[in-house]
């Protein structure tokens, strides 16, 4: 089960692809968030395509790194890079939190192949990730575990508990991201309840903390391959991002966290980014069988 | 019904004593439960609160240090640790006391645990008044309530040590989540190593058919002592060891229904929503008979001896038998 090669610029074309599929998934459910999956977008693709060993045609294949994203409402990125390594067809985030579709509103594992823990509760996932760390270190696996979390969801104190956990047992096979956009629901994350100074936070609750350009490709690739070489201690990425990355009027407006884009601002957002609704669906639309092998191919 | 004595749970073995009976704690029934079942089944792992002596999970953590995971006060963070453990195929049982594991981490164990259904094994030690002297903070009378009404949760209130320790063993080979109330205190000894324990099926600890006392935990032994007085009146009480929540006996629950024509519960539990709430929602759909509840009335504990806090609250033998007059009472008019 080796990890993809792509190349960066290959990994930019993917990023956008998955951009255009989280617009396009909002405008059929008129229900979702916007922001942070476009936020998550870039570096949910370097670890979908790059850095995680994964097996979508055997979700459950015991030699896979494990992901858990533990900010459960980023479910557009979450079902796009899915769908777009082969979890599941295209044509299924058309159906996005529908009754009669698989993909619920927040994670859930009995109705989609793939997520392992399911999540929407704010706090929970790091420890759902420190589990799953030291469950593999008992069995001598050499997987690793990857934690998604918001920047808003610090104020959680559970994550904290499970910061100290993690420190303490040493669990340098956990690799935590946090999509550091400085937007929750509310307003600005130093306005609702200040996280600030996070990185310090961080190191004194014992951890390898490494700061990365969250929407520049090659930078997140540096940084988890700075994380994949720290020994004795997790690592955290600071992904430093802009809420509503890639279209023009979301971008860094706090209001686009829990709201989707209605079918004109789709059409102006797809536009920014290369395509049209009519043709983006009818791509997802196209694809009914699972894409098992994505080809590192371009945008187009 | 057996002469030798009052009772005849099923299976073989010396029945135990009524009138002096052999105390022993389930949280030992827990500890010893846990030993076993690491060395039978190397997926076991066990992670405890701060709390390993009085859950006795320390026996666990001498055994198998290596599979003992020690989480410190944190247990919202100990209920999604067990489910990431779970994930990659373990069995993790954890442990604190019930006041913490159902009410503080609720959240947990209803979007991580059961939402995923995940076989997370909850220890929730210290249930009921009869922990004593701490207190009402400690005195967990909520947790049937709170863990039945959670989608793919099962639950467990043994009535003694061995049943603990059968519970334990059994709850391992599940492949859901399950939370298992258990006590502070030593407990009347009332089934044997050989009664039977099979989860969902309750036992039958007397026969009767005048009335049906149907318990869980230490109130079994409670009811037991209700039923040898009723006796001595010539009434005669069936007694259920309800030890499953869920879930739950429904056959039993109606059986009893259909043959005694009227039913006390008795638990160490708030009033609203556990053993009798979760009895009553079986009786009033498929035969309707007059009920009376034993349960604390929606009050907080307070310090005090196990016993009189037992007595003070109208959870004893005596409250029981008050209970069952009552109910015969509205059962023959």
């Amino acid at each position: 089960m080796p990890r993809l090669e792509f190349t960066l610029d290959q990994l930019r074309d993917r990023a956008l692809i998955v951009r255009r599929d989280i617009i396009t998934l909002l405008a059929h459910s008129q229900s979702g968030h916007s922001g942070g999956p476009l936020s998550s977008a870039d570096f949910g693709t370097v670890l979908f395509f790059h850095e995680m060993n994964l097996s979508p045609e055997r979700p459950d294949a015991a030699e896979r790194d494990l992901w858990h994203f533990s900010i459960g409402h980023v479910t557009p990125v979450i079902y796009s890079l899915m769908a777009e390594r082969g979890y599941y067809p295209l044509k299924d985030l058309l159906e996005f939190r529908t009754f009669q579709g698989h993909l619920q509103g927040h994670p859930s594992k009995h109705d989609t192949p793939g997520i392992d823990v399911s999540a929407g509760s704010l706090g929970q996932g790091l420890s759902v990730s420190c589990g799953m760390a030291l469950g593999s270190r008992m069995d001598g696996s050499p997987r690793r575990v990857y934690c998604v979390m918001g920047d808003g969801e610090q104020q959680e104190g559970q994550i904290w508990e499970a910061a100290m956990f993690a420190a303490h047992y040493k669990l340098d096979n956990i690799c935590a991201v946090i999509d550091y956009n400085r937007k929750q629901i509310d307003g600005d994350v130093e306005d609702v309840m200040g996280i600030a100074p996070l990185a310090d936070k961080w190191r004194a609750f014992r951890w390898n903390v490494i700061e990365a350009d969250g929407h520049d490709i090659a930078s997140i690739v540096d940084a988890f391959a700075l994380a994949r070489a720290a020994k004795g201690r997790p690592s955290v990425i600071l992904a430093h991002t802009v809420m509503g990355k890639g279209v023009s009027y979301m971008e860094d407006d706090y209001r686009w966290h829990g709201v989707p884009p209605t079918k004109d601002q789709a059409e102006q957002a797809l536009r920014e980014l290369g395509t049209s609704f009519d043709a983006w669906t009818g791509r997802l639309r196209s694809h009914a069988s699972r894409a098992v092998a994505p080809a590192a191919n371009g945008a187009a | 019904m057996s002469q030798a004595s009052p009772i005849s749970p099923p299976g073989s073995g010396a029945p135990p004593s009524l009138a002096k009976p052999e105390m022993k704690k389930t949280r030992e029934g827990f500890g010893h439960g846990l030993v076993e079942l690491g060395e039978t089944n190397p997926n076991v792992v066990v992670l405890v609160g701060d709390l390993s002596g009085s859950t006795n999970v320390s026996y666990f953590a001498e055994r198998f240090p290596e599979r003992f995971v020690q989480v410190g006060i944190a247990e919202q963070n100990m209920m999604c640790v067990a489910a990431g453990l779970a994930a990659v195929g373990k069995i993790p049982f954890l442990a604190t006391y019930g006041a913490f594991a159902s009410c503080r981490a609720a959240d947990q164990i209803r979007v991580t645990v059961a939402y995923t259904d995940l076989p997370v094994k909850i220890g929730g030690a210290h249930g009921g008044i009869s922990v004593g002297p701490d207190g009402a903070t400690h005195q967990a009378m909520e947790e049937i309530a709170i863990i039945r009404s959670i989608p793919n949760m099962r639950m467990v209130v043994p009535c003694d040590y061995w049943e603990t320790k059968k519970a334990t063993l059994a709850i391992a080979g599940d492949r859901h989540p399950y939370y298992l109330r258990f006590g502070r205190e030593s407990v009347p000894v009332v089934t044997t190593p050989d009664t039977p324990f099979v989860i969902g099926k309750a036992n039958t600890m007397r026969e009767g058919k005048d009335l049906a006392l149907i318990a869980c935990g230490v109130m079994v032994y409670e009811a037991l002592v209700a039923a040898e007085e009723l006796a001595a009146r010539g009434i005669q009480a069936r007694v259920l060891d309800m030890h499953t929540l869920k879930p739950l006996d429904e056959e039993a629950i109606v059986r009893a229904s259909r043959e005694c024509g009227a039913i006390v519960t008795a638990e160490e539990h708030q009033i609203h929503g556990g053993l009798g709430s979760a009895v009553a929602e079986i009786v009033v759909r498929h035969h309707p008979v007059p009920m009376e509840f034993v349960a604390v009335h929606d009050r907080f504990g307070r310090s005090g001896k196990p016993e009189e806090l037992m007595a003070a609250f109208g959870i004893k033998a005596p409250d029981v038998v008050r209970a069952a007059d009552r109910v015969l009472a509205r059962k023959t008019k």
